[in-house]
């Protein structure tokens, strides 16, 4: 049985650099990722880093900046530390290989981004994402004798000891269909966020919640789960995400009339203001009618107003998406996009080194929620969370696992998840009475009902409907049934796992949105359209009892709980928030 | 311009796939299994095969993850070409399907099969970037802030880390199908990312190694199959090229593969006769750069060991004698022009590469640019022209 003082679940970005962190103090380290780590949706970041790297700027610009555009829902001490420790990063990412576009004096080139009060964007082109990643997983071949990597293996469970310690995880290896207990001091989870649970989304295939609904299931309370955030350029059959860089770099957005009309409501920032404040505002010209296109539902990004050598530069991969998957040349005509499902600002609650409220296990990335990110992330922050807080939990949890001894866990949870996914195989899509449905089905109804009710404009009416139809769905979930019952490459069994994670990460999604009865960051609620900081300066957590039998309803009964906690304000006190 | 793109997307129409199957478990040879499927025609054979998994087979294996180019998963060939699945749209692939129109996807080759359409990257494509000593060893000391560097050498090596690591170049490499050995395209682009990197302290360590590898970059046999496969436009074998080029121009680097002597007779015999003399190749390659290598033993001993495939060539008409021993003769004028080709290019102080992120100047009728703008892009991209660029 493997054993590892650290065992990493992911290997995007947060994964990769908690790996390389805690591999640096000498622990004994693994990284396990469901896909190979490039493939993991770090890749797709495109626009770039957020730092305070300019002689000019400070990081507490960068920290009031990123507070404001939280609609002030984020912990500023959080905040402060992933700015302060920003340049230090950008830094350490230049020196491992990133490479980063210069200016005129060979120094880092830095462009505009969305909530920034200056130019603190940090790049590679448009590929920011995939080279840091690529620089990442370079240091982890450099280092393979260090850092063992376990590439598709599908991680099945957390498991938790008696003390209610998490003690490793059991796996499928994808290849082979073998399961294994892996035994661990410490378990980061860094496998991303939850948008496979919305349909169009800018997020790859396996971007399913799986970290968030393991440690949900093992009882740690998730939070600002309500906030997902909308982008305001996505392509609006597939939901392929357009980079905010194209704004940076000095794209327009027009209405039907031709009219820029960001102008309306953020009349300084306009296309730069923070991502809710411009998805709101699209969605408000398409709804009161001036969208574009046959069904008057998207809005013109210009992209022609950017010089074409520019374009060509710096914004390479939008080039390529615009004539590959909508058949228009960017850089001589706008493109239609819409606001499309992008990102969560909630995640599993963790304090500033990535532990969250289980002993042993760790989070961080879009896994997690700090909270930096509040009720909305600025553009080109996301990078800069999973590096700092990747770092963080790597040495944190290397730092406890010199003071304790190897846990030992028995293979009873693998047992259960092997029975679990070949009762899966097994099912049988005529023999019960209910008459199953297909996993993909579901999924895309879950999909459908996630982008109809809980997006940019939400109300109690829908978000009751929601919640009725993701609880059904769980139920219809329980019977539904896959066609592969081989055992290598099962994608089939996995899919329906991860449906299951994506219908917890729903709910609690939901019940937040419900919870907070005004609107803020990326919940706006129409029928509490007003920020309400007197009541609702505060994190909504959402938990299930989990498998402690020792909790009163544990054994993972009992639905979501809801409870609150703080805001942490340490020098920005809350404001009106104007773009 | 609202009337193209804002128009309703083409109506959804039906598309056959033909898809190549191995269940490993079975014990039964690979198979074909077609699947209908309704989409509107510009969407992508990886949405095709998707939609086949989600309402009929789930069991069809296939990586993939962000449906827009960017992960590398989704390799496969589709009617025999390597590339991605998400990037090959359902029409431009039926248009270059067989008679019937039935859209084949098959697995990538040169890499073993694990199930249906998902190789075994591991056992070849990872192993060879592993080969090329893939991150950066930094000049020391570290600065304390960023390296400073050039503006252009970062947007040139930015062309290499485009690349997305999903193996259509492998795919489809000649070179490696002959030698499975070759390290390849993918691994040797990544190599050129380290050497073209001016923050790396070992150019000279690592291009003596490729060169010195009978395996390395002078394995390659300029055959364009990976430029055309790539999907991010990474030019593999050009990148192969520059480390030749760095490794004989700039490095002065004569490996025992008797790479730099085959390069050195191929430009002298092209300057010299306005065309190549294939007869006379090989005894310079080995014997020396000059009419007389031929006589050198070593030249002697590699004309002997291919006496065989000459002696058939000659039988089966593929090469006359007469050519063998005189080469190929151009008039006067045309050898001239040659020559003068060779002089502009060796008059250079320093080469031109063409690379994807440096496209040359704005067209004048485009968004008016600034002067002063106008004029330092010119100066930073002297001659490159929108070739490339265009060309992916």
């Amino acid at each position: 049985m493997p054993s590892h003082d650290i065992l990493i679940i992911g290997a995007g970005l947060a994964g990769q650099r908690a790996a390389l962190a805690a591999a640096q103090t000498g622990s004994s380290v693994a990284i396990m990722s469901k896909v190979h780590p490039v493939r993991s949706h770090s890749v797709a970041a495109a626009g770039g880093i957020n730092a305070a790297i300019n002689v000019a700027d400070d990081w507490r610009s960068h920290a009031y900046d990123t507070v404001k555009g939280s609609d002030f829902l984020g912990d500023q001490d959080a905040i402060e530390i992933m700015c302060s420790q920003a340049p230090a990063e950008v830094m350490h990412l230049e020196h491992i290989g990133v490479t980063f576009h210069r200016n005129e004096s060979g120094e880092l080139d830095l462009r505009a981004f969305g909530g920034a009060s200056m130019k603190r964007t940090a790049y590679v082109a448009d590929i920011t994402g995939q080279a840091i990643l690529h620089v990442l997983y370079e240091q982890l071949m450099k280092h393979h004798e260090t850092v063992d990597r376990y590439e598709e293996w599908f991680t099945t469970s957390l498991l938790q000891d008696d003390d209610g310690r998490c003690c490793g995880v059991v796996a499928r290896d994808v290849r082979t269909g073998r399961m294994e207990t892996f035994h661990a001091k410490n378990t980061i989870l860094a496998c991303g966020g939850a948008g496979q649970a919305y349909r169009p989304t800018t997020n790859a295939l396996i971007v399913t919640g799986d970290g968030i609904a393991q440690a949900y299931r093992l009882g740690a309370p998730l939070m600002d789960m309500e906030m997902v955030q909308y982008h305001p350029t996505t392509l609006a059959e597939n939901g392929i995400l357009i980079t905010e860089g194209a704004r940076g770099e000095g794209a327009v957005l027009l209405n039907s009339e031709g009219e820029r009309f960001m102008e309306k409501y953020a009349p300084n920032k306009m296309e730069l203001a923070s991502r809710d404040v411009v998805s709101r505002a699209e969605q408000t010209e398409i709804l009161e009618g001036r969208g574009v296109g046959a069904e008057r539902s998207g809005i013109w990004l210009d992209i022609t107003k950017v010089p074409r050598k520019r374009t060509l530069e710096a914004l390479r991969e939008i080039v390529n998406i615009g004539k590959d998957f909508a058949g228009v040349d960017i850089t001589r005509e706008p493109i239609m996009i819409q606001p499309g499902q992008h990102y969560i600002m909630g995640g599993v609650k963790t304090d500033v080194n990535g532990a969250t409220s289980i002993e042993g296990l760790y989070a961080a990335g879009e896994v997690a929620c700090v909270s930096v990110h509040g009720g909305n992330r600025l553009g080109a922050n996301s990078l800069l969370d999973t590096l700092i807080f990747g770092r963080r939990a790597g040495e944190h949890a290397a730092a406890r696992a010199a003071t304790i001894g190897m846990p030992r866990a028995t293979d009873a949870q693998l047992r259960e998840d092997s029975a679990t996914i070949d009762a899966i195989i097994a099912r049988d899509r005529n023999g019960s009475p209910t008459r199953p449905r297909r996993v993909s089905e579901i999924k895309q109804e879950l999909g459908d009902t996630m982008n109809k009710y809980v997006a940019v404009y939400r109300d109690q009416g829908g978000l009751e409907q929601a919640l009725e139809i993701v609880k059904r769905l769980q139920e219809e979930s329980k019977s539904a049934y896959i066609d592969d019952r081989g055992t290598v490459f099962n994608q089939d069994v996995l899919g329906a796992l991860e449906l299951g994670y994506m219908l917890d990460c729903a709910q609690a999604t939901v019940v937040a949105a419900i919870e907070r009865k005004e609107s803020r960051g990326a919940q706006f609620r129409t029928d509490f359209p007003k920020r309400n900081d007197e009541q609702w300066l505060k994190h909504i957590d959402i938990s299930i009892n989990g498998k402690d039998p020792a909790r009163p309803g544990g054994g993972g009964v009992g639905g979501p709980q809801i409870s609150y906690s703080p805001v942490t304000i340490t020098q920005w006190q809350p404001e009106e928030r104007k773009y | 311009m609202a009337e193209i793109n804002g128009s309703p997307p083409g109506a959804a129409e039906k598309f056959t796939l033909r898809l190549r199957r191995f269940d490993p478990e079975s014990g039964e040879a690979p198979y074909w299994d077609e699947h209908t499927v309704e989409l509107e025609p510009h969407r992508s054979v990886l949405e095709g095969i998707l939609q086949a998994k989600a309402l009929t087979d789930g069991s069809i294996g296939i990586r993939c993850s962000c449906r827009a180019a960017i992960c590398g998963s989704c390799g496969v060939r589709i009617n025999g070409e390597p590339g991605l699945a998400c990037h090959t749209h359902l029409d431009h692939a039926r248009a270059s399907a067989a008679a019937d129109g039935v859209i084949e996807v098959e697995p990538m080759g040169n890499m073993p099969v694990i199930k249906d359409l998902i190789v075994d990257m591991d056992a070849v494509h990872w192993k060879k970037v592993q080969r090329v000593t893939p991150w950066l060893i930094a000049k020391q000391p570290v600065p304390e802030r960023e390296y400073l560097v050039e503006k252009e050498a970062m947007v040139d090596v930015t062309q290499s880390m485009a690349c997305i690591q999903c193996g259509a170049c492998v795919s489809d490499c000649l070179a490696m199908e002959v030698d499975p050995g070759f390290i390849g395209p993918a691994a040797l682009a990544k190599a050129y990312r380290f050497v073209g990197d001016p923050r790396d302290d070992q150019q000279d360590i690592r291009l003596t190694d490729l060169a010195e590898d009978p395996q390395g970059i002078f394995d390659c046999t300029h055959c364009f199959k990976c430029v055309e496969a790539c999907p991010k436009g990474v030019n593999p074998m050009g990148q192969i090229m520059r480390l030749r080029r760095i490794a004989i121009g700039d490095q002065k680097i004569v490996d025992k593969n008797n790479g730099e002597r085959h390069e050195a007779a191929f430009t002298t015999l092209v300057k010299d006769f306005g065309l190549l003399n294939e007869a006379e190749l090989l005894p310079r390659s080995y014997g020396g750069n000059s009419w007389f290598g031929k006589f050198h033993p070593a030249a002697g001993k590699v004309l002997l060991s291919l006496l065989g495939v000459t002696v058939k060539a000659v039988m089966r008409g593929k090469m006359s004698p007469k050519l063998a021993i005189f080469g190929h003769k151009l008039p006067k004028q045309d050898l001239d022009a040659v020559k003068k080709i060779y002089e502009k290019i060796e008059s250079r102080e320093e080469r031109y590469e063409l690379n994807l992120y440096i496209t040359g100047y704005d067209e004048p009728d485009e968004t008016p640019v600034p002067v002063a703008a106008a004029a330092s892009s010119g100066e930073e991209s002297p001659a490159a022209p929108d070739t490339e660029g265009s060309a992916n």
